[in-house]
């Protein structure tokens, strides 16, 4: 059981006024909300405690208990053992209550959360979980279970979804105390791609080799796209580096179904090697031509 | 009115435990939009969690509305920001792989 220093938490000493701690209290509420905090768990833990803090030092009797156990380890202990005994002889009732948002020590001090006003109403904890998906995971939308803190939860993963990007589950959180709403559940979307092509916002970009003749005379070739092959026109005098945008052939568009971003192609011509005594003699043929 | 989308304000001053002047404030600050069908009123239901992030506020943070009011705009800043630092973020890996 750890001891935790209730005064230290709110930043005041053991004298401080009941106006001081409220003072100390609704600072540190403020900067610490769960709603001012998103995506936070260090800040949402902190906002726990000094709400731990505050139920035992606003209320007189509470905080009495607390500066006549607070110091003396065995004191607290004996209140333990005599609740657990009082806990067993009333057949465990209320054994349910004690809840996870609350620290060992308030529990063994104050009986768990049974002890926190029936009006205060608090919102469950958010949950936050990370999932790693590759590139082509989210070319389509589709569904997939995560288990969250022991809960199965079957989930639709929309297609377009970015790297970095936080969906928030609605009421899939931890319950909440008091019959508060219970919490959200925010997942972080971690995507790599190991695809030949790169992603930036909805289009995609790839580099496609380009044989010289089909450069200059122009032709027909076969691409890949993220999704499959297409032929493609090529026009004659194509030069090296050329782009060409396939339109609607990008990545698909978060949230809007049947909306695609662009495929940006660029081109790099590729000079034959290894030339053979007749293809140098033609080209030799060419160059003069051109020198003409 | 699409009355299966619009949730009676009374319900869910019962629900949240609060007085039906709250949501009138609400509304006259332009926090929320309380439509009128007959004698009763509703809200739309995509807006029920940002009315219950307002409760929270004023609540446990003793916020009045101009404090609501203005948490919410700088909380939509730091979301647009966030949203904004993770393109960006995305962008740079193209340059980085």
């Amino acid at each position: 059981m750890a001891r935790i220093d209730y005064y230290k938490l709110l930043g005041v000493d053991k004298n401080a006024s009941e106006s001081d701690i409220k003072k100390a209290y609704r600072k540190l509420a403020r900067k610490y909300h769960p709603d001012l905090n998103p995506n936070n768990p260090e800040a949402e833990k902190k906002f726990k405690e000094i709400n731990e803090a505050n139920e035992v030092l606003s209320d007189p009797e509470n905080r009495k208990k607390y500066d006549q156990h607070g110091d003396d380890w065995k004191h607290a202990d004996e209140f333990e053992k005599a609740r657990q005994r009082q806990a067993q002889q009333q057949g465990q009732r209320g054994q349910q209550q004690a809840s996870g948002d609350y620290s060992d020590f308030f529990e063994s001090m104050f009986g768990g959360g049974s002890r926190r006003s029936d009006s205060v109403r608090f919102r469950g904890q958010d949950y936050n979980a990370e999932l790693q998906l590759e590139l082509k995971d989210v070319f389509t939308t589709h569904k997939r279970t995560l288990t969250v803190n022991g809960k199965n939860i079957r989930l639709t993963i929309p297609a377009g979804v970015k790297n970095g990007q936080v969906i928030k589950i609605k009421g899939q959180g931890g319950e909440g105390l008091n019959n508060g709403p219970k919490g959200d559940l925010y997942i972080h979307f971690s995507i790599e791609n190991h695809s030949k092509f790169k992603l930036d916002r909805d289009n995609l970009y790839t580099t496609v080799d380009l044989d010289l003749y089909v450069a200059v005379l122009g032709g027909e070739i076969t691409v890949d796209t993220f999704d499959g092959k297409v032929k493609l026109t090529v026009k004659p005098e194509t030069q090296n580096g050329t782009k060409v945008k396939l339109k609607g052939k990008g990545f698909p568009v978060y949230k809007e179904e049947g909306k695609f971003g662009d495929l940006y192609i660029t081109y790099n011509l590729v000079i034959p090697t290894q030339l053979t005594e007749k293809e140098r003699e033609l080209f030799n043929e060419l160059s003069k031509l051109r020198a003409l | 009115m699409n009355s299966e989308k619009f949730i009676p304000l009374q319900a869910l001053c019962t629900h949240y435990e609060v007085e039906t002047s709250f949501f009138t404030l609400l509304d006259e600050y332009g926090l929320i939009e309380i439509q009128t069908h007959g004698e009763a009123l509703y809200i739309h239901q995509d807006r029920i969690s940002d009315v219950e992030k307002m409760i929270r506020l004023h609540r446990e943070l003793d916020l009045n509305f101009e404090g609501i009011d203005t948490v919410l705009h700088l909380l939509d800043k730091i979301a647009e920001l966030q949203k904004e630092l993770t393109a960006t973020k995305n962008r740079l890996r193209l340059y980085e792989d």
